[in-house]
């Protein structure tokens, strides 16, 4: 039957492929590239420059995932992050600037992490005390108002390009890059899957499964307070209201769609910012096809069935009987 | 085979199923009989072909090719409930009804008397304890079925299988979390179920209790009908032959000549070490190049001590060291840390990561121990589990395999290997050998010698005294949560551990009941 199962990745892969072929029907100019004053422009770039929060926040949350937990809270980390980047931008230096607002999304995941590793709280329920309260937060630094900031600095964050690409897109693939190299170069990643797989059989193996779960947790709130600062520099001001509003649930859509189970272990960071990837192709498809963007939320959730019904291995064994069922009539 | 001359059909009857999973055959041609009113024994290794056989016949998995038939008639269940309807029940080792609702409702599950569309609870538990009582058991029907022993969880699944009508009952493994008290209870009720023309199909490890239980036993070995024999007529060693299709290494020797063979030295020693509620405060010296036996019934502290030795629970009482220094044992990377190794009893739950490779369980605790900076890097991780996967011939030997694949003797030895790669001083053993098959069985026995000889200190439970007496230098024998006597040379035999357990009283024993 093992056969018989797409190989790992190929699902996904597939997903884009198609989503991106319906995009450029639906939009002839889809694939078009061009360079002015120094930086490409076009739609496939406008898919990466959009998908960039939600892909960070995918960077973190995988990992949570993968040692069977969730983290409900990096909508909320975003909101705080970015009120604290728009209220000291103006006043301070781009180093003091993100240095707060990460250190706020530091402090935001040891909380999560203490809740959930050292209280051993359900991490579904922990991580709803901070989405709610989190918010609250972000709104009391903004005193119910939106902040706007005109430092260009942490302007160009958010609008800036680097060799062609977005600043956004390149912080997002140094983020990627930095995640790999810390949880494959270390035994992070084994540990991790190992936790996620049987916390009890590996902490009974010496696994410091406490440990591994706080710093997940840290991992997924810091990507999410660096998201919130990119989403707080695109739009130059901070709303405390919106700023990542229901973006942790298409961060756990991504990290599924991906193939990574909620019941935790095996994880794979590259799929699942591809994940996040498909689900950022088929929201700029949407927009540029026209339809009304309620639209969005139907096709999103059409094409999650799909993936998940590739991925799923009862669907392989019926597609494999109905295989050996054409051979023997043949 | 077919010398049997009765014109009635047998009751169950199995012809020529085959079943492959891939590339895999795990079951080709096999023939089964059974007839009304017997207990027969599916016996086999590991990896056989016995559950494979069970899930076909209940219809659980699909097969390939063959015919079932009831009475004659032929049957081709499409699910463990389709089964039940055709009149084949099955309990497994793991039993699996509901623990958080009661007995009574366990056993009327999807049936419960109602009247105007409302459970009749009074009469449901009315029912219940009438059907229990056929079963010699007096329990309250109302409490969560989760209370009670796995001893009375198995009779309630019994009893439900035969109050649908079950006229073939399969037991997997029924009696491998019993103790010896509840298991005389378990065959109570089968015999007196043959006794009505039921037909039982009896799966087990426990040879001793196959010869005792079982009117025929039916051999699979490889996927493979190895044979039909009428136990009394079956020696011992023949079954064994037929189960291992090759003559058993000499199995039995005691060590008793090696002991005190030079002064061990203590690797490590607990002194006054306890902890309340859980164990009384016990000494214990370990020393390098010995193995000390657990011994005791099941619940008389074996596994608790074992658990505190290696720091999976803290101690508030007494002192431990490690090589003469004092140490403290706070959680189990501590024990890890002081080169301990702790393979569990619970395999499955407390052991083996079922979605990760051999190779990614054989290296984790080494890693663990390593810490997250010092990676062991792929090519050594492959080297590292080459080895163990060869040592103690893990099977099949494929490193990449998820372990969850494996048969439960293979996952004990990747759960050893695991613990060797770590080079550890001290090896706390709990059940190593439950739910294994024979040839595994001996080798892990075999396994336990030569680390032994190599210096290791071993602290092993098992609830076979045979087994102990095999191996142990020294056994400790525990009773209601305490250490009550150490037995060493001469003094280490069957007869002299039962005395212990059982000296003080009839007190013992009776946990079964509620």
């Amino acid at each position: 039957m093992t056969a018989l199962l797409p190989r790992r990745g190929l699902a996904q892969v597939l997903a884009l492929i198609v989503i991106l072929a319906v995009d450029r029907i639906v939009s002839p100019q889809f694939f078009d590239l061009r360079l002015q004053d120094g930086r490409l422009f076009g739609s496939l770039i406008d898919v990466l420059n959009r998908g960039t929060p939600v892909a960070l926040l995918t960077l973190g949350m995988v990992l949570v995932i993968a040692t069977r937990g969730i983290d409900l809270s990096v909508g909320a980390v975003m909101a705080i992050s970015g009120a604290i980047a728009a209220g000291l931008a103006d006043s301070h230096g781009l180093p003091i600037v993100l240095a707060a607002a990460l250190g706020a999304g530091l402090v935001c995941g040891l909380w999560n992490g203490f809740l959930v590793a050292v209280l051993g709280m359900q991490p579904i329920v922990a991580t709803l005390i901070l989405m709610v309260a989190g918010r609250g937060i972000a709104q009391l630094i903004t005193e119910g108002r939106i902040v706007t900031f005109s430092s260009p600095d942490l302007v160009w964050l958010g609008n800036g390009s680097v060799l062609g690409l977005p600043v956004p897109v390149v912080i997002a693939l140094g983020m990627l890059i930095l995640t790999a190299a810390v949880v494959r170069g270390s035994a992070l990643g084994l540990l991790i899957e190992a936790t996620g797989g049987n916390a009890r059989a590996s902490e009974l193996a010496g696994v410091g499964t406490r440990a591994m779960i706080l710093s997940v947790y840290v991992w997924c709130s810091v990507c999410a307070a660096l998201a919130g600062v990119i989403a707080a520099a695109d739009i130059m001001g901070a709303d405390a209201n919106n700023a990542g509003l229901w973006l942790e649930l298409d961060a756990i859509l991504a990290v599924v769609i991906g193939g990574t189970s909620l019941f935790g272990g095996r994880f794979s960071l590259v799929l699942a910012v591809l994940g996040a990837l498909i689900i950022q192709t088929m929201n700029t498809g949407i927009l540029l096809s026209g339809y009304p963007p309620e639209f969005n939320l139907l096709v999103k959730a059409v094409v999650v069935l799909a993936v998940l019904l590739l991925q799923s291995p009862k669907l392989s064994g019926l597609a494999g009987i109905a295989m050996r069922l054409r051979r023997t009539k043949a | 085979m077919e010398n049997s001359p009765d014109p009635a059909p047998p009751l169950l009857e199995v012809r020529g199923i085959s079943k492959s999973f891939g590339a895999v055959r795990a079951l080709q041609e096999v023939d089964f009989t059974l007839r009304a009113g017997e207990i027969h024994a599916l016996l086999g290794e590991n990896g056989a072909g016995k559950s494979t056989l069970i899930k076909v016949i209940t219809g659980v998995f699909p097969r390939d090719a063959g015919i079932v038939r009831i009475s004659g008639e032929e049957v081709a269940p499409r699910s463990a409930k389709a089964a039940l309807g055709a009149g084949i029940a099955t309990v497994y080792q793991e039993v699996n009804l509901l623990p958080n609702l009661s007995v009574a409702q366990n056993l009327f599950l999807d049936r419960q008397p109602m009247r105007f569309g409302i459970v009749r609870e009074g009469e449901m538990r009315r029912r219940a304890k009438a059907l229990l009582a056929d079963f010699g058991l007096d329990i309250d029907v109302a409490a969560p079925l989760g209370n009670y022993s796995v001893a009375i969880q198995h009779v309630t699944a019994i009893a439900r299988a035969v109050d649908l009508s079950a006229r073939v009952l399969i037991l997997d493994e029924p009696t491998a979390s019993l103790d010896r008290h509840e298991v005389e209870i378990l065959f109570g009720i089968m015999r007196q179920l043959a006794q009505r023309g039921i037909g039982i199909v009896f799966v087990s490890h426990f040879l001793d209790q196959v010869y005792e239980i079982s009117d025929r036993i039916t051999v699979l070995r490889n996927g493979r009908l190895v044979g039909e024999r009428e136990t009394v007529s079956l020696p011992r060693l023949d079954l064994i032959r037929m189960m291992l299709g090759r003559e058993l290494a000499e199995t039995t020797s005691a060590r008793a000549s090696v002991t005190e063979h030079k002064a061990r030295e203590i690797c490590a020693s607990f002194e006054g070490y306890g902890k309340a509620g859980y164990v009384a405060p016990f000494n214990l010296e370990l020393r390098h190049g010995e193995v000390v036996g657990l011994a005791g019934l099941l619940g008389s502290g074996r596994t608790e001590t074992a658990r505190l030795v290696f720091g999976a629970e803290r101690a508030d009482l007494g002192q431990a060291k490690v090589e003469g220094v004092p140490v403290r044992l706070q959680s189990p990377r501590d024990g890890v840390r002081h080169g301990f190794g702790y393979c569990p009893e619970e395999r499955k739950t407390d052991g083996i990561i079922a979605e990760l490779s051999v190779r990614e369980n054989i290296v984790l605790a080494l890693q663990a121990k390593r810490g997250l900076y010092r990676p062991l890097s792929r090519r050594e991780q492959d080297e590292i589990a080459r080895r163990y996967v060869k040592m103690l011939d893990i099977r099949p030997p494929d490193p990449e395999r998820p372990v969850g694949l494996l048969s439960g003797g293979n996952q004990q030895k990747v759960l050893l290997a695991r613990w060797l790669a770590t080079s550890p001083r001290l090896l706390v053993l709990d059940e190593p050998t439950r739910g294994i098959d024979v040839g595994a069985h001996a080798e892990i026995i075999r396994l336990i010698r030569e680390l032994c000889d190599e210096g290791l200190a071993l602290l092993v439970i098992s609830s076979e005294l045979d087994e102990i007496v095999t191996y142990s230098d020294r056994v400790v024998v525990l009773r209601d949560r305490a250490h009550v006597e150490e037995l060493a040379g001469e003094a280490i035999d069957v007869g002299h551990i039962l005395a212990a357990i059982a000296a003080d009283g009839a007190a013992t024993a009776h946990e079964g009941r509620a």
